[in-house]
Parts: structure tokens; sequence; C-alpha cells
């Protein structure tokens, strides 16, 4: 009771300052803020949108981890566009103008006792909270973690920690196995491996192809949607996609919905809405190290 | 001294070609001289027929009489007894069903002009130095800052409670703010009607969302009544074929992305759509929004798809006659069935039907049905879907004991009390889309509810 009063005194402010920051590989940072309402309710599998400053687009970012006691929340991003680029400018002691959240449903993760995680890329980050909660529940954690080469793998001991078999994987075989996490997931299946869960969160068209690989071993398979959003809260439906049919939200009904019931080739469409915005932007800021999105 | 020309002095407007590139404010108002000539076709009725069909009851017939007299300061004081946002209401207020529709001027001619006369009278009033009232020591929550909560909050502020409002978006106002364009009411002027309020000594904490960042048990923790004024909730789609193709918005989108966002701005770093042939569907005040931003975006052709005709078009006759000015054209009686993409998703056209009137439905209009056969397509790079919303769940699912009707809609009695003791609504989530002035009429009376309830139970004075 006292806690939530001087909670909602102190933050008053309404900028919200990095307190730590970490480049976790050329593409990828680390950022902790401060936002002690936000860290006071967030859980594994929720998001925040932000904007970096005044003129700044909201964009969301899945919350990496959250300290109630410190009421500093981690946020782990990929330099992809303006938003993420002003932002990896940014160093400890700055301020970030708006951080709003927690939003989205957590992750479900009662009664679950065996459970892959199979994670590419940033989404590795977003994965990590949902295999500590389970790992720390007793759940027996299988996590395959994909990424195109050894500079951009991010958490690996992380992962080993929260996870009873974790298993690396390259495009190019600079770290831990050569191939696709797909193929790491088949082995796994075709051991003879269960799951009362497949959980997935990366890039589209990962995501899409390890739904179409568990749909033919009918394992129950959960993928954490990451599309376009405006406000976060269900008023734009900008994020909206096509679940069993029927057109759904991700911000208020989502992120995480059946993998074998998303229509991905839709949502694929319309994560590049504005891709030519993007492009003619970057040209003329001219911003130096923004690079183009990577699928 | 009465001027009896059956017609109102016509509101100066900015040029329609200019309008059709710029944001600016459409209507310019009245001179001091058109507002005293306008002010002296009021016959000052007795039994005040206006003030029946004002939602929050304004004494018309007395601020009229006191701008005719060149007394505008007074004026101003009249209405802020009874309204607390009037640069706001005498822009987007449907009068013409209002106080105007019962002005007794309206049977032979036009009414008197109220809105463009309360225009007036609140955009001169100089933001002399308000007083915050003595402080009560009760404190109240009101979550939400569109026009229900700040009429809320101001109502309380005023009889000194200390009130703090809780808004989800980065910018206070709610659909004042994201929704209504600001060549209709221009953000200015909803900065400086909040920071009236900031000055009676309202608070707001804003990138705070209510069912997620706090909880109402949350609120009621510390404050001992909640306000609930969240607003509309989630964009209605038509759940036809086609309708997440690239280029495909709700009306809440694509206004939140140049209102709130201001993506019609060369420094923002929100992106929209620039159509050059853009198709609306729906015919209230949110479509014809939507299509002149449309225009002023830059599209050769803008289109309004209403399944009616124009006769039922709810949104008000002005905005109607602006859009049509600036060249918007009006496809009544014609409904979409079909939105056609290219094959990398963008949106290349629409199919429609089109409809005939039939006998009345349940809503008393008349129910749209199709005409075999009429199929035919509009071209176009960019379809806004403004036909509703549905209430947003954040709220109801994560408040125990809030009873909500079966669309979702926070139940509530006449006075704004909702199921939870403590805890009441009004506005939007309340009654689903409606008015500006409706939902503050609404906040207002959720307020003295309030103060009522408060007294009784402390036994305050």
């Amino acid at each position: 009771m006292g806690a939530a009063r001087g909670r909602l005194r102190r933050e008053r402010q309404q900028m919200y300052k990095i307190t730590y920051k970490k480049s976790l590989n050329s593409d990828v940072t680390l950022m902790r803020v401060h936002a002690p309402s936000v860290a006071a309710k967030a859980q594994p599998g929720q998001f925040v949108i932000l904007r970096a400053d005044q003129n700044g687009e909201r964009i969301p970012l899945t919350i990496a981890d959250y300290d109630p006691r410190s009421g500093d929340v981690t946020v782990i991003f990929q330099t992809v566009g303006e938003t993420t680029y002003k932002l990896s400018l940014k160093n400890e002691g700055d301020d970030i103008q708006d951080f709003a959240g927690p939003l989205g449903n957590p992750t479900h993760t009662e009664g679950l006792s065996r459970v892959a995680i199979v994670a590419g890329g940033v989404g590795c980050a977003i994965a990590l909270p949902v295999a500590k909660k389970l790992h720390a529940q007793g759940a027996q954690v299988h996590a395959i973690a994909g990424f195109r080469s050894k500079d951009l793998v991010i958490l690996q001991d992380e992962f080993k920690a929260n996870s009873s078999e974790f298993i690396l994987m390259t495009d190019d075989g600079s770290a831990g196995e050569k191939g696709m996490v797909t193929d790491a997931l088949k082995r796994l299946l075709d051991e003879g491996q269960t799951y009362d869960e497949v959980l997935t969160i990366g890039p589209l068209i990962m995501m899409k192809f390890v739904c179409g690989l568990t749909r033919g071993y009918g394992v129950r398979t959960v993928a954490s949607m990451n599309p376009i959003m405006i406000d976060g809260t269900g008023m734009c439906g900008g994020c909206r996609l096509t679940v069993d049919g029927k057109t759904r939200f991700a911000c208020v009904e989502g992120p995480e919905f059946d993998g074998h019931k998303i229509d991905f080739d839709e949502a694929i469409m319309r994560a590049g809405s504005y891709r030519e915005f993007e492009t003619k932007r970057r040209e003329s800021c001219k911003l130096p190290g923004w690079r183009q999105t990577k699928a | 001294m009465k001027n009896m020309s059956p017609l109102s002095n016509p509101m100066p407007l900015l040029d329609a070609e200019r309008r059709r590139s710029v944001f600016d404010e459409v209507a310019l108002g009245y001179t001091e001289q058109q507002a005293i000539d306008e002010a002296r076709r009021c016959l000052g009725c007795k039994n005040m027929p206006c003030v029946s069909a004002c939602p929050v009851g304004i004494r018309i017939p007395e601020f009229i009489a006191l701008i005719a007299d060149g007394k505008f300061e007074q004026a101003y004081d009249v209405i802020a007894q009874s309204s607390s946002l009037p640069a706001i209401c005498g822009r987007v207020c449907p009068q013409e069903t209002q106080c105007e529709s019962k002005c007794v001027r309206g049977a032979k001619g036009q009414p008197v002009a109220i809105g463009n006369l309360e225009r007036f009278v609140a955009d001169r009033h100089s933001s002399s130095a308000a007083r915050a009232a003595e402080p009560n020591g009760h404190k109240v929550a009101v979550v939400g800052s569109g026009p229900a909560g700040l009429a809320c909050a101001g109502e309380l502020a005023g009889r000194g409670y200390e009130v703090s409002i809780f808004e989800a978006l980065h910018a206070p106002g709610g659909v004042l703010e994201y929704g209504i364009p600001e060549f209709r009411l221009p953000k200015a002027i909803v900065r400086r009607e909040i920071e009236q309020l900031k000055e009676i000594g309202v608070r707001i904490q804003t990138d705070s969302i209510v069912g997620r960042t706090e909880t109402i048990d949350d609120l009621l923790q510390e404050y001992e009544a909640v306000f609930i004024g969240s607003g509309a909730g989630l964009p209605n789609f038509m759940g036809i074929p086609g309708e997440n193709s690239k280029g495909v918005y709700s009306a809440n989108e694509f206004l939140t992305r140049i209102n709130l966002m201001k993506a019609y701005l060369p420094d923002s770093d929100t992106p929209v759509v620039r159509p050059s042939r853009a198709v609306v569907v729906g015919g209230g005040n949110v479509a014809m929004d939507a299509a002149r931003c449309a225009v002023r975006l830059g599209a050769q052709e803008v289109s309004i798809v209403y399944r009616r005709s124009e006769t039922e078009l709810p949104a008000r006759r002005e905005e109607v006659r602006h859009a049509r000015e600036e060249g918007v054209l009006l496809r009544t009686l014609c409904n979409p069935v079909r939105i056609n993409a290219a094959a990398d998703g963008s949106v290349q056209s629409v199919d429609c039907v089109k409809m005939t009137l039939a006998e009345p439905d349940s809503s008393g209009r008349r129910r749209p049905v199709k005409v075999e056969g009429s199929e035919f397509s509009i071209e176009c790079d960019c379809v806004i879907i403004a036909i509703g919303t549905s209430p947003n769940p954040l709220i109801r699912s994560t408040t125990d004991g809030l009873q909500t009707s079966p669309k979702g809609g926070i139940i509530t009695d006449e006075r704004g009390r909702t199921s939870r003791p403590g805890v009441y609504a009004g506005g939007d989530a309340v009654t689903g889309a409606a008015t500006v002035i409706l939902a503050m009429g609404a906040g207002k009376t959720a307020a003295q509810t309030i103060d009522e309830d408060i007294r009784n139970k402390t036994g305050m004075l």
C-alpha cells in the first residue's frame, strides 16, 4: 500500500534516465532504464512503448529484464530504424523521453514442465526472461538460439545458466553448429523429445518455419509477435494480424498467439509497410552506422 | 436594437483552395463586430429552449446578452460556470442537433450561431490567473485526459479536490489531441485549456496506462474515488477480404499518426502513407476528419463511402460542407465488399456495391440493403476505415467487480456510479463512441456525484 503511494509520487518526473548501457555486439545494445512503475508490474513476455525524444516515433520494445527494487527495466534492441539508432547514441545518465508499460499479456508459463524455446537474433533477449522464469519454476528448458555469425551471438552464458540443454546455431558455422534453428529443433523432435510447448521469438520468417515444422509434429507452439505499433493500448489497430482467420490486436490480445494459426505471410507483408519511408529518411539524414534491417 | 435578419453571420473561413495544402484552422472566428451583430439576433426567450438542449446546461441567453452589450469577459464567466472547455466546445459541438436546433429564430430562418459566439468569447478571454480553490483535503484519480476526464477534473478541482489525471499516451487531451485534426481544433487551444486546469492544481501523469501500469485497485489505495474516462477503445474493422493490406488504416491509426505524432511535419519520425487516391469508409465526424487530412497530405482524389444516404450522415453539417469545399467526393448509398491489393500487398482498389434504403431499423434509421448486381470498383492507394470503435478491454479485464455490458462498455447509473464503490465512469468508455460534449457532460455529472458521495461519507460540509 505504502509502496504504491510512494511510486505514484516518485514518478512525477516525465523523463526516464538510462542507468546502464552496454553494447552486446555491433548492432545490439542493452540498456537499463529507470522506470519504477514499469519495473513494479513487469512480467516476462511484456513490452514497453518508448519515444527517444520530442519528435520521436512510438516504438514497442520487449522487456528483457526488470528489478522492482531498483526500479530499472532492461531493454535489448537492434539498431534497425531511426528510433533505435537515436536510442543507441544515448548514454548512461541521458534521458529517454517516454517509456510506458508494461504492455501486452505476460507469457503463459503455468503448468509447463517441458518447453523448447527457439529464438533468433535479438529475439533471444526477449526469450531470456521466459527461460529464466520456466527454469526457476523447475521446468525442463531446451533453448535453441540462432544468429548469423559468431560476432552477433548474445546472451550465450545467460541461456546456458537457465536451460537444461542449450544449442547455439549460426548461419555460417562460425560459432556453435552450422545451420538453422529449425535444424536443431527437428533433431530434438526426431530424437523423441516431447514438449508441452514450443515458444518461438525472433524474425518473422524464422518463426514461420519453426511453426511449420512443429505443426507436422503436433506440438503446441506459441509465437511472440512484434508488429508495427503506435499507442500500444488497443486504440489504433496498426498492430493487427490474422490469427485463425480473425483480426487480432497484438498489443492488447497478444503479443503471443498460437503459432499454428498465425497468418505469417500477411504479417511479413505488413511489417514492410514503411520500408520506403525508412530508406528515404536514412538517405536524407545520412546517419552513420545505421544499417539496413536484417530479416 | 434586435437584429431581425433571418440569416446568421457566416463564420469567416480560410480559402478552400488554400485549405487543401495546409493544416491551419479552417474557421477563423468572428470579429467583435460580427459577434455583437450576431448576439443581437437572440430574442432572450424566457423559457430558454436552447439551454434545455445543451448537455452541460450553459445559460446561453445570458452570455449572449452580455456579448450584445460588449461585456465579453462577463460572458466568459457565465459560460465558465457550466463548461470547463468552451474554446473546444464552440468548435466541435454538434450545435445543429443541440442548442441551435431549439433556437426560436430557427423557425423562420437560421438559428442564432450559438457555437460561433461561444467560441468568440472563449478565444477572446485572456487566461487571467485562474484561482485554485481552497483545498478540502480529499484526493480523486481521473483515468484518461480526454473530454470526460478533463471536465471531471476541472469540476472537482474547482471544489477543492486534489486531482491527479492518469494518461496512457505521452501527451494529454485524449481524442482532442490524437483524433480531432489541427485544422478543426488547433492543439494550442487544447494545450491552453489543459494549462488552465494545471493552474488550478490538477496534476497530469502521462505514460501511465491504467489497467497495466496501475490498476484501478492500486489507485483506490491512494485516492478516495476514481473516475474512468478512458474513451472509446478499439477500432472496428469491416471484416471484408483484403482489410489488412498495406495502406489500409483504421481512422484512429491514420489520425493518430497525423495529429498526435505530427507525421505531416517534415521533422517527425513517424511515417504515414501519403495517398494519391484515398477511400474513407464511414459517415461520421471521424470519417470527415480522415478525408480532409488525406486531402491535406496531397491526395488528388478522396472519396467518402457511406452506406446510407446523405440525410443519415452522422457528421456535423459544417464538416460535410467543409469537406465538400475541399474537394472530398461523397459516395453515399455505397458499401465496400472487398479490398484488392497488388502482389506486394499494397492496396489497389476497393470493390463496392450500391445500397438502397429499406424500412427503419432498431436505431430508427432506414436500413441499407444491397442492390444486386451493382458492384463497382474505386481505384485507390489508401483505405481508411472509420466505422466506430468497441470498448477497450484493459480496465474491465483487470478490475474485479466492475460490471460491463455484453458489448464491453462500463455500466453506470445516471449519476456516473459503477458497480464498484468509489469507482465512477463516463464518456465513450460507458456509451461507446459519442461526442466531446456528451463526454464532458458525463464527466461533470460524475464529478458532482463524487463530491456528494465523499461529503456524505465523511460528513464534510
